[in-house]
């Protein structure tokens, strides 16, 4: 998919590969990559999953693969958790 | 020139980096690899208090309100001794721009930052601290770039960080996501590199003095309506700066007998540089994951010595359960109708324990409410446990296990808590001072230094340290 200069995405980037980590970490953590992920407006048309460039809200470019366009915040107050609707409740016996 | 941005290479430059994104040149205060002048450094931030007041009143910070919570009180006082039950104050530092205490501490190093002459702000921070000085960035027209440890290998999210990162762009903010792993410090350094902006870091003294006046404020709200010092302040405790900005300022208004008690969730168990452990966790501040380490050893932080320094202040330190926390957030809702987040209400549940402890006329102030919302709210907190596997229900407290089993109280006089020993605490501060510069070389300088740092005597000191080096 072909993706607009201008457009706000996200792009991932490798900032350190395992091998190239900070000393000690927990085995679980120093196997897998340490990552960046940054929202920015596109530098030029790229191709999704392909490496490119942004600009960000003030105006720093950031080099990664173009992951998501229109990145969106979807976070939620979540799937009601009905132990708490016990706790609190007024004409209880 | 391409700099060598390699994980050592970069930590090597650590201290020039340091220097000049601060304007601080900590080697004027620094006697030794352990000893420094701790109250001169503060001192010479070149603010008075009433400058913090001004500059906090100019940007939206401070004067927040002190509520009594009366029908939490009356419902502690259910369920104690007779003549048992302090009653509870809370401060609504959520009405801080920004929505926490952290705002008091951003508003003095933005300031600075603006009065150097930098063009913007940086602080590596996945918390309200993020928000805050984002927030105080855009009042004042400086850019600002904040680093967060958002996602775990998996590429899932903690959701209270997603809110934050939400907040910090919200402000107009670069925002640097990464994955798990303490190698945030390492990027915040290559940013500050890169770009010549102010480090406002959360340990400078610009912004533990900027909490200051947060013990000022309370001092002086609960005498005008009570007459009398409160008897004791709860502080939620994870780096340590709201308990020392805290307890400076109640000092500074003189309640010399107040008592000061940090309180942190007790996360025991899980690693915090562990990417399966970081979605396991139902709290992503204030908590023991970095409280422990960082009363123990304060100078593990992005400047060469951290202005917060909590055993120097603390008299008492709370472990509560993150099943007690959500339940108490749910009853200040439901009984007080104020609906408030997650790091904040910390200290209410230590306070809840300690008002059952204490006479009916005494005062127990919880010195902070966050705001909540999508992402830091209980409910999807609680529902963020439930799709990673861990168990939730209803019983007691003292079925909590970090990271497996996440238990609610059915009842109020099930919130207990618990009480960390002082002492090891101390200990444990010792050994980590000890590694850092051995015993045989400590003269009484550092003596003094460390005594003062972990509120004992000199006399205890030495014997604990001979007791450590026998071993
Ligand atoms: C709302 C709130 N309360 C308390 C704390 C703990 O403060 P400190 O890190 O200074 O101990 C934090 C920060 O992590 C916070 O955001």
């Amino acid at each position: 998919m072909s993706v607009p200069k201008g457009s706000w995405v996200e792009i991932e980037a490798v900032l350190l590969k395992p091998e190239e980590r900070a000393p000690n970490l927990p085995p679980d953590t120093a196997k897998v990559p340490y990552l960046l992920k940054v929202s920015g407006f596109l530098t030029e048309d790229s191709e999704l999953g392909q490496t490119t460039a942004v600009r960000t809200l003030i105006g720093h470019e950031y080099r990664g693969l173009l992951k998501i366009v229109n990145p969106s915040y979807a976070h939620s107050f979540g799937a009601t958790v009905p132990e708490l609707l016990g706790i609190g409740r007024r004409g209880k016996a | 020139m391409t700099r060598d941005n390699s994980y050592a290479a970069v930590l090597g430059r650590k201290n020039e980096i340091m220097k000049r994104a601060l304007g601080i040149d900590f080697d004027d205060f620094i006697q030794s690899p352990i000893a420094f002048d701790y109250e001169r450094m503060m001192r010479e931030t070149g603010y008075s208090h009433e400058d913090i007041v001004r500059i906090q009143t100019d940007s939206k910070v401070g004067n927040t309100p002190l509520f009594e919570l009366k029908n939490l009180t009356e419902a502690v006082r259910k369920v104690s001794a007779p003549g048992m039950g302090a009653t509870i104050l809370v401060k609504d530092e959520a009405a801080n721009a920004s929505g926490s205490f952290k705002a008091r501490r951003a508003s003095i190093s933005a300031f600075e930052a603006q009065k150097k002459g930098f063009a913007g702000l940086i602080a590596a921070t996945s918390g309200n601290y993020g928000a805050a000085v984002a927030s105080q960035a855009a009042m004042r027209g400086l850019q600002c770039i904040i680093l967060q440890e958002v996602f775990d290998s998996r590429d899932i999210c903690q959701p209270e960080i997603v809110e934050k990162s939400r907040a910090c762009e919200a402000y107009g903010a670069e925002v640097l996501r990464l994955s798990v792993g303490p190698e945030l410090f390492y990027m915040a350094l290559r940013t500050l590199e890169e770009t010549g902006f102010f480090n406002a870091s959360l340990y400078t003294p610009f912004g533990i003095r900027g909490v200051e006046t947060l013990g000022v404020e309370v001092a002086e709200q609960v005498r005008a309506r009570f007459g009398k010092d409160p008897d004791a302040v709860v502080i939620t405790h994870a780096g340590g700066g709201n308990v020392t900005g805290t307890a400076r300022g109640l000092l500074l208004a003189g309640c010399a007998q107040t008592r000061i008690v940090a309180c942190s969730v007790d996360l025991g168990g899980l690693h915090m540089a562990s990417d399966t452990d970081f979605n396991k966790k139902s709290f992503t501040t204030g908590h023991t994951g970095f409280g422990v380490p960082f009363a123990t050893w304060p100078d593990r932080v992005d400047v060469p010595r951290n202005a917060a320094r909590s055993l120097r202040y603390m008299d008492e330190y709370q472990l509560v359960t993150q099943g007690e926390v959500f339940y108490v957030t749910e009853l200040l809702t439901k009984l007080e109708g104020l609906e408030r987040g997650p790091a904040g209400n910390t200290s209410l549940t230590a306070a809840v324990t300690l008002a059952r402890q204490m006479d009916r006329d005494q005062i127990v102030v919880v010195q902070e409410t966050e705001y909540t919302g999508a992402g830091k709210h209980h409910n999807r907190q609680l529902s963020f446990a439930r799709e990673n596997g861990i168990e939730i229900r209803v019983g007691d407290p003292s079925g909590n296990v970090p990271g497996k089993t996440l238990v609610l109280p059915e009842r109020l006089d099930q919130v207990r808590g618990k009480v960390q020993d002082m002492d090891r605490l101390r200990l444990s501060y010792l050994k980590n001072a000890a590694k850092a510069h051995p015993v045989d070389q400590w003269n009484e300088n550092d003596y003094a230094f460390v005594a003062a740092d972990i509120k004992s005597e000199e006399a205890w000191v030495k014997l604990a340290v001979s007791n450590l080096e026998n071993k």
